[in-house]
């Protein structure tokens, strides 16, 4: 059985296909990457086994679980995290403040608790800040904890957000683009960063359009173009696919090329 | 370190200069009445804080709760004969149904049309006030509302004791809203006000929570309602009107939404100001409008925001100072 | 027959008034995302701009009409620089909030220049006509040719002119449109001055059949809202089948249910509408 089993996925908006007819399958414990030029249907793609969109038709497996039609929220208690382009993080609140709530929906206290401090809350607050102690710990941010996020470099900003998604307990983790607009030392430390994720026994999926940075890292890679998985392999059988070179750039190197657009976009 | 103004001790002088400002005017009925009125607005600021404020979700139907809790308690005491301490609790009740559904076909709206939508709900309420003559009394109103019944030996036929009463109602309210804000049902709030999105895939039912916040929104909306009744004894339907709504916003937004002393702070600014103003009733709002804008352009978190924001600012800097003296000691890396 | 006649001219007339608010609500919406709250105020001041220029200077009513168009347009791009241009990256709370400030600002403003008197305004069109066997005053005839004029004329701007065509592309995409090199802020202000010269055309036409006064438009800017909610935000063709769907159903429920509960049909239709679909009756499946 397939930990995370896609069976025909399809998503139109209007007349418009952004993922189509696409069977994949994400190995446990692995890091799989997804790449693929701009429009591609990548963070549709993401968005679907995430549960923000419903697919026009296809399912999704989850542990053999049918999770096609499972609301965002409940997925998320199923195991499944992911974090965004944009952080989203709460920039007036300390890092702690921020991770803390990634814990809630491991507890149950209610209005109720609130109101009255009962010992339920009291008790379910001390676990979920050790748990944002522990996630900290984990992403090497502790000497931060008691920052506004407002001050933290783009980097930290990015592994709170990965400590927040952390400290749900995931299964899974779907990172969107987490290397984008950060240096290249940089890049090296969040790579490090999920091969520990993994290491840890969480799956992770990523968006990236840094191709070196994917080539080292990932155990599996699939291709989106136009909506469709033109290919996926071993980062070398990719490397090697003339069908990949063809799609980016009709002849000549994916990596360079990527790389070269990259440092256009970003005047580097 | 010896800090006197360290924020436990202010919020007990506060409190102690609450508890001993009817002794200070025990003859002047006016001051007393026009601090009941503040606190009766503060309650219910303190609502559309905790919706508005922590969940993100700005409902402009705020007045018209306040106006049912408001009826309800005129309705009940008068026609319906009831003992006051009951119909608060049924007016509390009944503001809290409403919004229950309300809420659950207004949050499925976001945003904008949330905004709208509630503006309109508000304004139905307001209009179902002015035209329903049987039951509201219609443009006439609501005249001869009952004072509190006496509890014991305690009675509030006296411009204190009315005070006293209402004082105990906003500390409760403060009480809860305080809780609320510092519990992990508050981290779910700010988290949804934050990014709906984001809170969702931390696996938070925004739906439900929205809902839960949006009724104890109305809830404390209803209380200040049904306290205005008891206080005023006459009521209107202009309690449910959006000037109402419109000023219950502007006291929140100078005040500061988002903090827990913004209410307390903006409302009885505003209302004392108001007072000062009396004569320019009819112009008020050409200062007011403008503060509004201005705040928030330039200062989005009101008055205590600001000062937190200043406070913060002193500090990292005075950590920065701290920081240049260790900075001999080598920093643990970010990497792993 | 002729009671069905006479609310269906009513029901047009209303309904033409509703849609050139709206229309100014609706652009001004697809293109900032603001649902601008301080559109009344526009409304307001048109009504009085030119009422005042016809009592003081003796202008003819259409004269009258053009001076309050100068003048709410500018105050319209006025608004767009001065309030929400520097709240454009605030959280969307805000830029609500600061349009109810300045509501509450310009109707204290006309209170205190104008008084709260109700004033009549006279229009040169007063004399009844008989359109269909039904007696009604020019002036309804004249609120239904000019609105449609309007529409037309603003549909061609919108189509034909390059301004226009910035105007559509920004609504469709914003930053595609920045990409492309259009000038965001231009259009901004543009899209303002549209939005308060229709505020001053509908205030002006519907003056002399309901009256001038400083709440002038608290209720009619709630229908424009609801207008612009069940036609979709950002739809000029929703804002004109909606408009009049609301003008129509107001005038025959008036006369066929309640008077006195005519006001709240709109907002009964309103709640029904998104109760059962939360983001307008002709919204697009997908945001």
């Amino acid at each position: 059985m397939a930990f995370i089993q896609l069976k025909g996925i399809t998503k139109k908006f209007g007349g418009l296909t952004a993922v189509d007819n696409v069977d994949f399958e994400i190995e446990q414990g692995k890091i799989t990457a997804i790449i693929g030029p701009n429009g591609a249907g990548k963070s549709t793609f993401f968005n679907l086994i995430n549960g923000f969109h419903k697919p026009t038709s296809g399912t999704i497996l989850f542990e053999g679980k049918d999770i096609t039609n499972t609301p965002v929220h409940i997925g998320a208690r199923l195991g499944i995290a992911r974090t965004f382009q944009t952080t989203h993080l709460f920039e007036q609140a300390t890092v702690i403040d921020n991770v803390i709530v990634g814990h809630r929906l491991r507890t149950k206290s209610k209005l109720y608790d609130a109101i009255f401090r009962t010992r339920r809350e009291k008790q379910e607050e001390q676990i979920a800040y050790q748990k944002a102690l522990e996630v900290l710990d984990f992403v090497g941010l502790t000497h931060m904890a008691k920052a506004p996020v407002s001050t933290i470099p783009q980097e930290a900003k990015k592994r709170v957000a990965i400590a927040l998604a952390l400290a749900t307990d995931p299964k899974v983790m779907f990172l969107d683009e987490p290397a984008a607009g950060i240096n290249p030392d940089e890049t090296e430390g969040l790579s490090q960063l999920m091969k520990k994720l993994a290491a840890s026994g969480i799956t992770i999926c990523t968006i990236e359009h840094k191709m070196q940075m994917i080539m080292g890292l990932a155990d599996k890679i699939m291709v989106l173009n136009h909506g469709a998985k033109i290919a996926e392999g071993t980062p070398t059988e990719i490397k090697n696919n003339p069908i990949v070179i063809e799609a980016y750039l009709g002849g000549g190197d994916p990596v360079a090329e990527v790389n070269r657009h990259h440092s256009e976009v970003r005047g580097v | 370190m010896g800090k006197i103004f360290n924020q436990r001790n202010i919020i007990i002088l506060l409190i102690l200069f609450a508890l001993v400002f009817p002794l200070i005017y025990a003859d002047n009925r006016y001051v007393l009445h026009v601090m009941t009125i503040g606190f009766i607005f503060t309650i219910s600021v303190y609502g559309m804080n905790i919706l508005a404020g922590y969940t993100g979700q700005l409902s402009l139907a705020h007045a018209g709760f306040f106006a049912i809790g408001a009826y309800s308690v005129g309705i009940l005491t008068t026609q319906g004969g009831l003992n006051f301490w009951l119909a608060l609790l049924l007016a509390v009740l009944i503001t809290c149904a409403t919004g229950f559904v309300l809420g659950l076909i207004a949050l499925r709206t976001k945003t904008h049309f949330f905004a709208i939508y509630t503006l309109i709900v508000g304004y139905l309420i307001y209009l179902l006030i002015d035209k329903w003559d049987g039951l509201t009394g219609g443009i006439r109103g609501l005249i001869g509302i009952p004072i509190p019944d006496p509890i014991g030996p305690i009675t509030f036929e006296s411009a204190t004791s009315m005070y006293y009463l209402v004082l105990f109602f906003l500390l409760l309210a403060i009480f809860v809203a305080v809780r609320i804000v510092h519990s992990l049902t508050g981290r779910t709030y700010i988290a949804i006000r934050n990014s709906e999105d984001l809170a969702q895939t931390l696996g938070i039912n925004t739906t439900m929570n929205k809902l839960v916040s949006f009724v104890i929104s109305v809830a404390f909306a209803g209380l200040a309602g049904g306290l205005y009744a008891a206080l005023t004894r006459f009521i209107g339907p202009d309690v449910a009107s959006t000037h109402m709504v419109f000023n219950f916003l502007m006291y929140l937004i100078v005040g500061g939404i988002g903090t827990l002393s913004g209410p307390l702070v903006g409302t009885m600014l505003f209302i004392w100001f108001e007072q000062f103003l009396k004569s320019y009733q009819e112009y008020h709002m050409l200062i007011f409008g403008p503060i509004l804008v201005f705040m928030v352009i330039f200062f989005p978190s009101g008055i205590t925001g600001g000062f937190y924001k200043l406070k913060m600012k002193f500090q990292s800097a005075k950590n920065q100072k701290n920081v240049r003296h260790i900075k001999s000691i080598p920093v643990k890396s970010t990497k792993e | 027959m002729d009671l069905f006649l006479q609310q269906f001219f009513n029901g047009l007339t209303l309904g033409s008034v509703y849609t050139l608010v709206a229309i100014g609500l609706t652009l001004v919406f697809g293109i900032l995302h603001i649902p601008n709250f301080a559109h009344g105020a526009l409304y307001l001041i048109g009504g009085y701009v030119t009422l005042m220029v016809m009592k003081g200077t003796g202008a003819h009513y259409f004269v009258a009409i053009f001076a309050s168009i100068i003048v709410v347009a500018l105050l319209g791009i006025l608004m767009e620089r001065l309030v929400f241009n520097p709240l454009r990256n605030s959280p969307p709370i805000h830029d609500k909030i600061a349009a109810i400030g300045l509501v509450l600002f310009f109707e204290a403003l006309v209170q205190l220049v104008w008084g709260t008197e109700y004033l009549r305004m006279f229009s040169p069109f007063d004399n009844n006509i008989s359109v269909a066997g039904v007696l009604m005053t020019s002036q309804r005839i004249l609120v239904i040719v000019v609105a449609f004029v309007v529409v037309v004329l603003l549909t061609l701007f919108l189509k034909k002119t390059m301004m226009g065509a910035s105007i559509i592309a920004m609504a469709q995409n914003r930053e595609g449109a920045f990409l492309v090199g259009i000038n965001a802020n231009a259009v901004a202000m543009m899209t303002f001055a549209i939005s308060g010269a229709l505020a001053a055309i509908a205030a002006s036409l519907a003056a002399p059949i309901n009256l001038v006064f400083p709440s002038m438009g608290h209720l009619v800017i709630l229908k424009a809202f609801v207008v612009v909610i069940i036609g979709g935000m950002g739809s000029i063709p929703g804002a004109i089948v909606a408009g009049l769907i609301l003008g129509m159903t107001e005038s025959m429920g008036a006369t066929y249910i309640s008077n006195d509960y005519k006001d709240m049909i709109a907002f009964l239709l309103l709640v029904v509408i998104m109760t059962i679909r939360p983001k307008g009756l002709f919204a697009k499946g997908v945001h």
